[in-house]
């Protein structure tokens, strides 16, 4: 039965996968087990996604879906849940844009892969992301930006990290739109991921995992 | 005697649309006076420059046009708030880029928007400088949104303009919400029907609504006198116009428009027969719009900004179901009509390259962003015009000598024996001066074909 429900979720079958979890929550079935098959379901779509076998409507469904699950299964938690995490990883893209499409994936792909993921959304000053950095000991900062002014944002956050005391302390990864190794030397970042994967793969060497 | 148009050829079509591209009219349909001779000559030489790289044939050098919103005002010392509410600040800005940095082509300075009209239209799908974000921003930013919701579909499909009408206008623009109220114009069909179908009209909100649109429309007025008296005084310089109409992909129209990213990636599980049914109704919309741009404009180039189909935002199969076929009628449809569809393709289109074969020779110009250059010309260089490639990143990160030489491999390489117009790969805000003289004077020297 639990095999069902990731394979099922995995291969993005809405119908079958919320009738899965209905009869199992009906029957007594403990609902922190469906959520842990959900999340082992969401890793394969992350895999498959790395695979190039999914592409990015095969992410935005798979969360839709998700989201159904987790509507259904929530009334009947009692207590947390608790998933070992790798790391923590503070993202957002950057002051003056307010693009999430791509920060979005990249969050999605940190997340089903163990780490745990502060997004502070878009538009974020730089001093947030201190703040957050600060607040978590994060030791990876993920900045995206679609637009070009996002460069001279992304720019403005890596100093202001440097200037926090923090820039020793953190990785900084840069992604998105028009993002390339020009962009990252002119920033000041560790390192520029051309896409989702790419950042998991910074993360993780990073931080090991 | 003279072929009427519906009984001319696709390339007879064209050649007549070039030809009144290389002549241009004042509205009042007098010819337009160029400053000098020299200015004459140098804008039917752009025109033919154009001609020859869609035609593939080796023009006397490589064309240069540089894809831009904000970028031309940036460069020529105002911000987009100020051209957005200024037309004034608009003319002086742009026409001192287009004077310091002579690119052969320009990206009509309509694309900067009028913050007036979306102010009193009270417009969702932007936000702008000093409506949603800072005054000194570099450009405008969309936000999507869910303008037509799932259930939608059957009124869309049944009947497009008048979903348009009463359902999409009054979610995009909320000065229009009160449209909502008024009947189908179809309603109107004997004199029994004259009375009740105008009763709309009587309530009051629907009146503040057709008030803002008036308004809209002076102000837009306007605003379109100046735009063309700046493209007038431009091509009496002699620069030449980029474009003449636009119109998008069918899945575009649904995905940025309609229904927004989310909605449209998860229609594709859920609905497809339906997203399928609505780009059907989608296709002659979209070549009657970019073809009727170009008439209007006498410019037979019709731009179309490709979104969704970029590599990754979909896979192979959805892509050759969902995008291709209609995106493809599109395109032979504006060809049939004598139009070049000019297609600019943010991001990649590495995955997508070999549909591209299948389309009419050399009637299309691809603008390319961060595809891979010498692979597309490998493949489509007797098929497709190639554009594009210098990355925004260089543009504004980097030094004079390293644009030199990424234009230089562009020229050896896309650029061998015609068929490759100069041009950057995405739509510029901002720019470094250095970098953009760099790119334009590069490019009239070394592209020089012997």
């Amino acid at each position: 039965m639990a095999k069902d429900l990731v394979k099922t979720l995995a291969d993005l079958k809405e119908k079958e996968a919320l009738e899965i979890v209905q009869s199992r929550l009906k029957a007594g079935g403990s609902p922190l087990r469906i959520l842990d098959d959900a999340r082992r379901a969401l890793e394969i779509v992350g895999k498959r996604f790395s695979d190039c076998e999914y592409f990015i409507p095969d992410l935005v469904y798979s969360g839709e879906i998700l989201k159904q699950i987790t509507d259904l299964v929530k009334p009947k938690i009692t207590k947390g849940q608790e998933v070992k995490r790798i790391g923590k990883v503070v993202m957002g893209t950057v002051a003056g844009d307010i693009h999430d499409i791509g920060k979005d994936i990249v969050v999605f792909m940190l997340d089903v892969n163990g780490f745990e993921v502060f997004d502070l959304g878009i538009d974020v000053p730089a001093q947030k992301f201190v703040d957050k950095i600060k607040e978590t000991g994060s030791k990876v900062v993920g900045l995206s930006g679609f637009l070009t002014l996002a460069f001279e944002s992304m720019k403005e956050t890596v100093e202001a990290i440097k200037k926090a005391g923090l820039r020793n302390e953190v990785k900084i990864m840069i992604g998105g739109g028009q993002i390339d190794d020009q962009v990252k030397t002119f920033t000041g970042a560790d390192a520029y991921g051309k896409d989702a994967m790419e950042g998991v793969k910074l993360a993780k060497g990073w931080i090991g995992g | 005697m003279e072929k009427k148009w519906e009984e001319m050829s696709a390339k007879e079509k064209r050649d007549a649309r070039f030809a009144d591209w290389a002549s241009p009219k004042l509205p009042d349909g007098n010819d337009l006076p160029f400053q000098s001779p020299e200015a004459k000559a140098e804008y039917k030489a752009r025109v033919q420059r154009y001609k020859d790289v869609i035609e593939l044939k080796k023009p006397d050098r490589v064309p240069i046009m540089l894809m831009a919103t904000f970028m031309p005002s940036y460069l020529g010392g105002a911000l987009p708030y100020d051209v957005m509410y200024d037309t004034e600040k608009l003319k002086s800005s742009f026409t001192k880029y287009m004077v310091d940095y002579k690119p052969d082509y320009y990206i009509t300075p309509a694309f900067a928007g009028n913050g007036k009209i979306f102010d009193i239209l009270d417009y969702k799908l932007l936000r702008w400088p000093g409506h949603g974000i800072s005054k000194d921003s570099t450009g405008y930013q969309y936000v999507e949104g869910e303008y037509m919701l799932p259930e939608d579909y059957p009124a869309l499909i049944e009947d497009p303009s008048d979903f348009w009408l009463r359902t999409y206008m009054p979610r995009a623009f909320g000065a229009l919400e009160p449209l909502k109220m008024i009947s189908p114009f179809t309603n109107q069909w004997e004199p029994v029907m004259v009375g009740p179908s105008v009763i709309p009209f009587g309530i009051p909100p629907v009146q503040e609504a057709l008030k803002a649109l008036m308004n809209a429309g002076n102000e837009a007025m306007a605003w379109i006198q100046q735009i063309g008296a700046i493209e007038g005084g431009l091509m009496s310089m002699g620069f030449v116009n980029g474009a003449g109409g636009a119109t998008k992909a069918p899945f575009d129209y649904l995905a940025d428009t309609l229904r927004g990213s989310k909605g449209i990636m998860v229609d594709m599980y859920r609905r497809p027969d339906m997203v399928l049914k609505a780009m059907e109704r989608i296709i002659p919309i979209a070549i009657k719009s970019g073809a009727g741009g170009a008439t209007m404009q006498r410019n037979p180039v019709v731009f179309l900004p490709l979104h969704r189909g970029a590599d990754g935002f979909m896979s192979d199969e959805q892509f050759r179901t969902f995008y291709w076929p209609q995106l493809k009628a599109v395109l032979v449809g504006l060809i049939n009509e004598g139009c070049v569809p000019a297609l600019f393709c943010e991001g990649s289109y590495n995955s997508r390259l070999e549909y591209l074969k299948e389309l009419p020779k050399a009637s299309t110009l691809w603008v390319f962003d961060r595809s891979d250059m010498a692979k597309i010309k490998k493949l489509l260089g007797k098929t497709i015009t190639i554009a594009g490639n210098v990355p925004a990143g260089l543009i504004v990160t980097g030094t004079a000598e390293q644009m030199k030489a990424y234009c230089k491999n562009l020229i050896d390489v896309v650029g061998k024996d015609g068929g490759y117009i100069m041009a950057n790969g995405t739509s510029m805000d901002d720019g470094k001066p250095e970098t953009v003289h760099a790119m334009i004077d590069f490019t009239k020297e070394y592209g020089v074909y012997k």
